[in-house]
């Protein structure tokens, strides 16, 4: 990850009064894929918040009656599981899943990243050893570090969370960072220093605010791998276990229906790829839209 | 360059010491006593005090560590607690079902993938151009266990024409390669998706160079103009991806394994993770990050050779 992503004083104050922010956003906006991965993004988090109103059948009611029904049979929009629950009521309920394991293990793991980063960043002291730390969790390809916690804490959905903010904070360390160091040797900061700003109020005021940009693609694309993760431990049986409606324990459910119901794995799977395909062209589109050197492509 | 291969081997050695104490400690800390694991429920509190001191657990941890380290460094990572089988043997008989898929698998990356995204990028913004470009946008947000799956469901469970899963015979027979071919295309994908983009980008970035231009204006053939001198060049930033994507893919085969009902070390850890079975999980976490950081370690080295400007200072 590049860190002259950062916005610079001197494109901030070149072009008119309009807000960064706004700008920002009408760029983002002219880009197709990502208003497409927004519209996406914008019914998740609609029907996690309205999943009660959205639904006829609790996601754990069971229905012995009516097993392994098709998509659309008798009045089940996508058909229902082995044990007669409605798929639409348990894929609906699962986005809350996803959505709330996603954002709580990324926020988690932005502060952790923040703290070492900035830290490291500011301090040269500290550098050395903070980036060992986070060379040695970039050591562990993959999922193989939030696999090795929950070898370490046991299987469930919240050490799933732990698992995944822990392995999110090197990669944001090291943005936070590059980021840190880059803003640190300009003037302004001196010109700080020698009218006694303390460190807190430099690092929190004039660094800080000097990374958000990098920091919103990160946590962005950071949103689909830790969503992508949690299926992808819960499908493995280390996550997420039966009866939760969480997407991949229900792809991994399915997976013994194959035969004669192949829409119960073949319907969360698709719920997931729309998913970090959205956050993925999003995160995409902010980088572009965020980066003020660099021309929209296409 | 031997001053950089010598700098980077010291910090593997580090890098390697790091990983091992963090792998030790963090299984040391887990909650769970490995006394009560194998002694079961029923064992008495001499037992497990007979277990503790036969393992040497009653020892202080830095000594465990260090004796754990020695193990390793002759190649004992200890004895599984469900099977008392030694972890070497378990991984060395798993070994070669994981080597097999990640090569397999990043053969069928790199090889659709630098092809789909030169193609995209000589032909810029024709049909093929938009379907490659198409490919890499799906083939990374597609999870690995659901293609797999969907593919078992499609050419398995369908059409019959692969088998469901496993890996048993030998790669030199027609049904070793048949085996490998759902594996390797359910883990190859994102890889060869995330191949093809950086691909299209760094060539398009090489063909609008200067010395791409002035080559053209001396009259250099088309084909050796793409294929000869700007290949080089593009595959600079590609080989990174390549090399960053190992470990993706390293990770990846832990769940194909596990689609597949691939016997392998993905299998072996995950079996291994829920049982809480502690040595075996250090043993194949502790070989997955070595492998890892030494592939990476050789992508500096070919990254350096490629480009001559690049020194490490």
């Amino acid at each position: 990850m590049p860190s002259n992503l950062a916005l610079n004083g001197k494109n901030a104050t070149s072009r008119k009064q309009e807000s960064n922010l706004v700008k920002t956003f009408k760029r983002l906006l002219k880009n197709k894929l990502a208003v497409f991965g927004l519209f996406i993004i914008a019914i998740l988090i609609i029907i996690a918040v309205f999943a009660p109103l959205l639904v006829s059948q609790g996601p754990f009611e069971q229905n012995l009656s009516e097993t392994e029904l098709g998509v659309g049979e008798q009045g089940h929009l996508l058909g229902t599981d082995n044990y007669g629950r409605d798929m639409w009521s348990r894929l609906i309920y699962g986005a809350r899943i996803s959505l709330v394991v996603g954002l709580s293990s990324v926020i988690l793991g932005l502060i952790g990243g923040l703290i070492l980063g900035l830290l490291g960043g500011y301090y040269k002291k500290l550098d050395g050893i903070i980036m060992r730390i986070v060379d040695l969790l970039f050591a562990f390809p993959g999922i193989l570090l939030a696999m090795l916690i929950i070898a370490m804490l046991g299987t469930s959905l919240v050490n799933v969370i732990i698992a995944i903010s822990i392995w999110s904070i090197p990669g944001c360390a090291r943005i936070v960072r590059g980021s840190a160091l880059s803003i640190k040797k300009q003037e302004y900061i001196l010109a700080m220093k020698s009218l006694g700003a303390s460190d807190a109020r430099i690092i929190l005021k004039h660094i800080l605010p000097n990374c958000t940009a990098p920091i919103i693609v990160f946590a962005t694309m950071r949103m689909g791998t830790a969503i992508l993760s949690t299926s992808a431990l819960s499908f493995l049986g280390l996550g997420a276990q039966p009866p939760t409606p969480e997407w991949g324990a229900m792809i991994a459910a399915g997976q013994d229906f194959m035969w004669s119901a192949p829409h119960m794995s073949v319907i969360p799977g698709v719920a997931i790829m729309l998913t970090i395909f959205a956050f993925n062209v999003v995160g995409d589109g902010l980088r572009d839209a965020l980066d003020p050197n660099m021309e929209l492509d296409g | 360059m031997i001053g950089l291969v010598v700098r980077r081997l010291f910090q593997l050695v580090l890098l390697l010491l790091g990983i091992s104490f963090l792998v030790f400690m963090s299984m040391f800390i887990a909650p769970g006593d490995p006394a009560t694991i194998i002694g079961g429920p029923t064992a008495s509190n001499s037992d497990l005090e007979a277990i503790r001191v036969d393992l040497g657990l009653d020892r202080p941890v830095l000594v465990q560590y260090f004796d754990y380290l020695g193990g390793i460094l002759q190649g004992d990572f200890g004895y599984s607690y469900q099977t008392g089988q030694s972890v070497t043997e378990a991984i060395l008989t798993r070994f070669p079902n994981t080597i097999k898929l990640a090569s397999a698998s990043m053969a069928v990356a790199i090889i659709i993938g630098i092809i789909a995204g030169m193609i995209a990028a000589i032909k810029q913004n024709s049909w093929i151009d938009i379907s490659s470009t198409t490919f890499s946008l799906a083939g990374v947000s597609i999870p690995n266990f659901w293609l797999g799956t969907m593919l078992i469901l499609i050419f398995a469970v369908n059409l019959q024409w692969l088998p469901v899963g496993g890996l048993n015979s030998s790669i030199f027979t027609f049904q070793g390669v048949v085996e490998l071919i759902l594996p390797a295309i359910t883990l190859g994908t994102a890889s060869a998706a995330l191949i093809a983009r950086m691909s299209r980008s760094a060539m398009l970035e090489v063909i609008k160079s200067d010395y791409i231009r002035t080559a053209k204006a001396k009259g250099v053939k088309r084909w050796s103009l793409i294929w000869i001198h700007a290949l080089r060049n593009a595959m600079i930033p590609v080989v990174t991806v390549i090399g960053i994507n190992f470990g993706a893919l390293l990770g990846g085969t832990i769940i194909t394994e596990q689609v597949f009902a691939i016997n392998g070390i993905g299998r072996l850890m995950i079996d291994a993770i829920a049982a809480r079975d502690f040595p075996v999980v250090q043993g194949t976490v502790l070989l997955v990050a070595a492998i890892f950081v030494i592939v990476n370690l050789i992508v500096d080295i070919i990254y350096a050779l490629i480009d001559p400007r690049i020194t490490y200072n």
